[in-house]
C-alpha cells in the first residue's frame, strides 16, 4: 500500500523493501499485511467458490470429480473463515483501534508483527496436501468438509498438515487478541474511559475475549485427532469407549463462538458507519454494548444446536433450541438500534453506507433463518441441507463480508489519503448486491426442497435454481475483481481525502491526516 | 491506564517474529511430514523437525534476550509493565481453556458415551446389538478392551506425594517473592532453588510413574479412552510443568545475576503465577483422574 507519509517526524525512519514488511513492528503496516493477505485469500477461496459453482451449474458431472469437488468444498470453507473474514477483521483491528482509542500503537509491537507472520505459513500448510500428487487434479488436500468431523477425517492420510495448520492458525488468534485485548484494556487515550469507546472498539474487546477462550479448545479437539490418528488414543473409537460425537461437542464449543468471532466486528464496523451517514450518534449506544455482551455470553451454551440430528436426550434438544432462540433477543436489539439510528436522520447513500444498510437488511435474512434452524424439530427437515448453505452465506457474505467491504471503502481515504471512484463503487455495490442474492436466495427454496449440501450432482428437480443460483455466482465473484481494480486504482491516486473525508464522522481517527501518519498519537490526545 | 504515553516503548522493526515463524513452520512441518510418512519401521525423515526446533531455541534465546537487555536499560516504564501483566493473565487463561478441552472429554467419556455404550438411556438396543456384554464402568478401555486389560495407578501413592511437592513449591516460590519485596536476597535464592528443586523432583516422580504404567501395569496411551484420557491430561500437564521449571530455573538464573528490583521484576511474577497455574490444574488431575 502506499508508503507516502504526511510527516516529517524523525520517529519515521523505517526499514524500506521487502524488510519494512517482514519487521515491521508497526501497527498499520501490519493492518495492511493483514488486510492484503486476507484479500488474497478471499480471491483464493472465491475461485474455489467457481469451480463449485461450475460443477453445480448443470445436474450431472461436468467438470471436476467428486473427490475434487469435495476437496473444494472443505477448502472454501477453511480459506473463507480463517484466511478472509478472521485476518480481515483482525487487520482493520489493527489499522484503527489504536487510532481510535488514541494510542500511539498496538501494546506488543513485535508480537503484533508474529501473529500475522505466522499466517502465511499456516496457509502454506493448509494447502500443501493438494499439490502432494502429482498434479493438481489429483491433489491430496482434505476433502472432508470444514468441520472436519471425525470419522471421516481420521481417514485422511494428510491429516497432521491439516492439523499442525490450525494449530498455526491458533497461535496466532490467540496472540492477536492477547494484543488487541491489552491495547485496549491499557492503552486509552486519558479520558477515554470504557463506555465512551466506539462500538468498533467494544465489538473488538469482547471478540477477542471468544477468540482466547475457544482457540485453545480447537486446538485441543485436533490434538485428539492427531493422537487418535498417530498415537492410538480412543478418543473418537466407540470400541475404546471414546465417541465420535464427542469431537462434535467439542467442535462445534468452538465452532459457535467462532461465528460470533466473523460477525461481531462486522456489527462494530456497521454502528460506525451508519451514524456518520445519518448525521446522528448512534441509537442506544450502552444497549448496543450490553447486546454484544449478551450475544457472546449466550455464544458459549448453545453449541449443540448444530448437532441436533445427531442423537442427543430430547432434554438436551429442548434446552439448545430455546438457548438459542433466545440469541434473537440481544440481536434484535442490535438491528431496531441501527434502524433507530437512521430514523429521521439526515441520510445520503455514499457507498460504505449502501453496504451499511445492505448488511442490516441481509444479515437480518440470515438472522431469521437462523432461527428457523434454531427450531429442533424443524431442524429435522433442513438439516444438512442447501438452507443451512444460504443461512449462513447470508450472515457471513451478506453479513461479515459486506461489513467488511463497507470499513474498506469507509476508511480507504484514511489509509491512502485518496477517495476513491464513487461511481465505481456504486456500481461494485449494486451488481454484488443484487448477483449475492441471486446467487444465495435460491439456496432456500433448494435446501426446503430437500438437497443436500456438499454433494457435486443432484437430482434433476433442483436443476432450475442451481442454475440461477450458479449464474447469480459467477457475477459475484467476478464483480469482487472490480473491487480490487477500486482499491489498487485508490491506492495509485485520486482525488485528495480530507482529514475528516465524511462531513459528520465522529472519532480520534478523522481527526489525524490523511493518509494517517505513520505513527499517530505518540502524544496521547485529550478526551472529553 | 491512565499515564503519560509518551514514554511508551515502542521496540524496532525485528527480525525475531519471522525467525519465530520459520522455526514453527519447519517444526510443525517437519513432524507432519515424519507422521504422515509413519510405517511399522518407524516415523519418517525428521531432520526438518529438529532443525525448526534449533530455530525455535535460537529464537527463544534472541528474542528474550533482547527483551531482556531492554528491561534491564529501563525502558519499560509503568504502563508497559500492565500490558505484560495482562498479556501473561490471558495467555495463562488460555491455557485453562486447552486444559478444559481435555477435562471436558474425560467428563464426557465418564457421564455420557461409556454409560451410553453400556445401554444407559435410550441405548439399550446400542448396548444388545453393537456391544452384548459390555457393561459400563470406570476405569474402562471400551467394549473392545482396547490395548488389553490394565491396572490404574492409585491416587494415594505417588499421586499424593506429587501433590504434596506441587503444593509445597507453591509456598516456597511465594516465600521466595516476599524475599524479593522485602530485599532479602538469601530468602529469594533459596526460596526459588527449591521451588525449582520440587518441581524437578515431580517430574522425576511423574517420569517413575509412567514407566511403572507401562511396565508393570500394562497402562498405556493406546489403553482404550482410560489411558487416553489418563496420559493426555496428565501428559499435557508434566510438559507445562517441565516448561514452568525451566523458566523457573531462567528466572533463578536471573535472580542470582540481580536483575531484579523488589519495586521490578514482572518476569519473576509471571513465572509465578503460571507456576501456580500448573498446580492447579494437578490438583483438578488428583480429584477428576486418580481419586474420584
Amino acid at each position: 500500500m502506499s508508503t507516502a507519509t504526511a510527516t516529517h517526524d524523525q520517529h519515521d525512519h523505517h526499514p524500506t523493501g521487502i524488510t519494512r514488511w517482514l519487521f515491521t513492528t508497526n501497527h498499520k503496516d501490519i493492518g495492511t499485511l493483514y488486510l492484503w493477505f486476507s484479500f488474497i485469500m478471499l480471491l483464493t477461496g472465491g475461485a474455489m467458490a467457481m469451480v463449485i459453482r461450475a460443477e453445480l451449474l448443470y445436474p450431472g458431472m461436468q467438470v471436476v470429480d467428486p473427490n475434487f469437488f469435495n476437496m473444494m468444498t472443505t477448502m472454501h470453507g477453511l480459506i473463507m473463515v480463517f484466511g478472509a473474514i478472521m485476518p480481515a477483521t483482525v487487520g482493520l483491528a489493527n489499522w484503527l483501534i489504536p487510532m481510535m482509542i488514541g494510542a500511539p500503537d498496538m501494546a506488543l509491537p513485535r508480537m503484533n508483527n508474529w501473529s500475522f507472520w505466522i499466517l502465511p505459513f499456516a496457509a502454506l500448510m493448509l494447502v500443501a496436501p493438494m499439490f502432494m500428487g502429482g498434479n493438481f487434479s489429483s491433489g491430496q488436500g482434505p476433502a472432508f468438509g470444514w468441520t472436519f468431523y471425525q470419522p471421516l477425517s481420521g481417514q485422511y492420510d494428510k491429516l497432521a498438515f491439516f492439523i499442525f495448520a490450525v494449530h498455526l492458525l491458533g497461535l496466532s488468534s490467540i496472540m492477536g487478541s492477547i494484543n488487541i485485548i491489552a491495547t485496549i484494556l491499557n492503552m486509552r487515550a486519558p479520558g477515554m474511559t470504557l463506555m465512551k469507546m466506539p462500538l468498533f472498539v467494544w465489538t473488538w474487546l469482547i471478540t477477542a475475549f471468544l477468540l482466547i477462550a475457544v482457540m485453545p479448545v480447537l486446538a485441543g479437539a485436533v490434538t485428539m485427532m492427531l493422537t487418535d490418528k498417530y498415537f492410538g488414543t480412543s478418543f473418537f473409537h466407540a470400541a475404546g469407549g471414546g465417541d465420535p460425537v464427542l469431537f462434535q461437542h467439542v467442535f462445534w464449543f468452538f465452532g459457535h463462538p467462532e461465528v460470533y468471532i466473523m460477525i461481531l466486528p462486522a456489527f462494530g464496523i456497521v454502528s460506525q458507519i451508519i451514524p456518520t451517514f445519518s448525521r446522528k450518534p448512534l441509537f442506544g449506544y450502552a444497549s448496543m454494548v450490553y447486546a454484544t455482551a449478551a450475544i457472546a455470553f449466550l455464544s458459549f451454551i448453545v453449541w449443540a444446536h448444530h448437532m441436533f440430528t445427531v442423537g442427543m436426550p430430547v432434554a438436551g434438544e429442548l434446552y439448545f433450541m430455546y438457548a438459542t432462540v433466545m440469541i434473537a433477543v440481544p440481536t434484535a436489539v442490535k438491528v431496531f438500534n441501527w434502524t433507530a439510528t437512521m430514523w429521521k436522520g439526515s441520510l445520503t447513500f455514499e457507498t460504505p453506507m449502501l453496504w451499511a444498510v445492505a448488511f442490516v437488511f441481509l444479515f437480518t435474512i440470515g438472522g431469521f433463518t437462523g432461527l428457523m434452524l434454531g427450531v429442533a424439530p424443524a431442524d429435522f427437515q433442513y438439516h444438512d441441507t442447501y438452507f443451512v448453505v444460504a443461512h449462513f452465506h447470508y450472515v457471513l457474505v451478506t453479513g461479515a463480508l459486506f461489513a467488511i467491504i463497507a470499513a474498506v471503502y469507509y476508511w480507504l481515504p484514511k489509509w491512502t489519503g485518496h477517495m476513491y471512484d464513487e461511481k465505481l463503487a456504486k456500481i461494485h455495490f449494486w451488481v454484488s448486491a443484487i448477483s449475492v442474492n441471486v446467487l444465495f436466495f435460491p439456496q432456500h427454496f433448494l435446501g426446503l426442497a430437500g438437497m443436500p449440501r456438499r454433494i457435486p450432482d443432484y437430482a434433476v428437480q433442483f436443476a432450475d435454481w442451481n442454475f440461477v443460483s450458479s449464474i447469480g455466482g459467477f457475477v459475484f465473484g467476478l464483480s469482487q475483481i472490480l473491487f480490487l481494480f477500486i482499491v489498487i486504482k485508490t491506492i495509485r491516486g485520486g482525488a485528495k481525502a480530507t482529514d475528516r473525508v465524511w462531513d459528520s464522522a465522529d472519532g480520534l481517527e478523522w481527526t489525524v491526516p490523511s493518509p494517517a501518519p505513520y505513527h499517530t498519537f505518540e502524544t496521547a490526545p485529550e478526551i472529553k | 491506564m491512565v499515564q503519560a504515553q509518551g514514554s511508551y516503548y515502542l521496540p524496532k522493526p525485528s527480525y525475531w517474529p519471522l525467525v519465530g515463524s520459520i522455526g514453527l513452520f519447519l517444526t510443525l512441518g517437519g513432524f507432519a511430514y515424519a507422521l504422515v510418512n509413519k510405517t511399522d519401521a518407524g516415523m519418517g525423515n525428521m531432520t526438518a523437525m529438529y532443525v525448526g526446533m534449533a530455530v525455535i531455541v535460537f529464537m527463544l534465546f534472541g528474542w528474550f534476550g533482547t527483551v531482556i537487555r531492554e528491561s534491564q536499560a529501563g525502558k519499560f516504564n509503568d504502563q508497559v509493565d500492565v500490558t505484560f501483566r495482562m498479556a501473561m493473565a490471558w495467555f495463562i487463561f488460555s491455557e485453562v481453556m486447552f486444559f478444559a478441552a481435555f477435562f471436558g472429554a474425560l467428563f464426557y467419556a465418564r457421564q455420557l458415551s461409556v454409560p451410553w455404550l453400556g445401554g444407559a438411556g435410550n441405548n439399550a438396543m446400542t448396548n444388545e446389538l453393537l456391544y452384548p456384554g459390555y457393561t459400563a464402568a470406570w476405569p474402562t478401555n471400551g467394549p473392545g478392551e482396547v490395548g488389553g486389560k490394565f491396572e490404574t495407578i492409585g491416587a494415594w501413592g505417588i499421586p499424593f506425594y506429587n501433590t504434596l511437592i506441587l503444593l509445597s513449591s507453591g509456598v516456597t516460590v511465594t516465600w521466595a517473592h516476599w524475599g524479593l519485596k522485602k530485599g532479602n536476597r538469601a530468602q529469594l535464592i533459596l526460596g526459588l532453588l527449591a521451588t525449582v528443586v520440587l518441581g524437578f523432583t515431580f517430574l522425576g516422580f511423574q517420569a517413575h510413574e509412567y514407566f511403572e504404567a507401562y511396565t508393570h501395569y500394562n497402562l498405556k496411551l493406546t489403553s482404550g479412552i482410560y489411558g487416553s484420557t489418563f496420559f493426555m491430561l496428565t501428559g499435557f500437564h508434566g510438559l507445562h510443568v517441565t516448561l514452568g521449571a525451566t523458566m523457573l530455573t531462567v528466572i533463578l538464573i536471573r535472580c542470582i545475576k540481580g536483575h531484579f528490583t523488589a519495586k521490578h521484576h514482572f518476569a519473576f511474577e509471571a513465572v509465578a503465577w503460571y507456576w501456580h497455574f500448573v498446580d492447579v490444574v494437578w490438583l483438578g488431575l488428583f480429584i477428576f483422574v486418580y481419586w474420584l
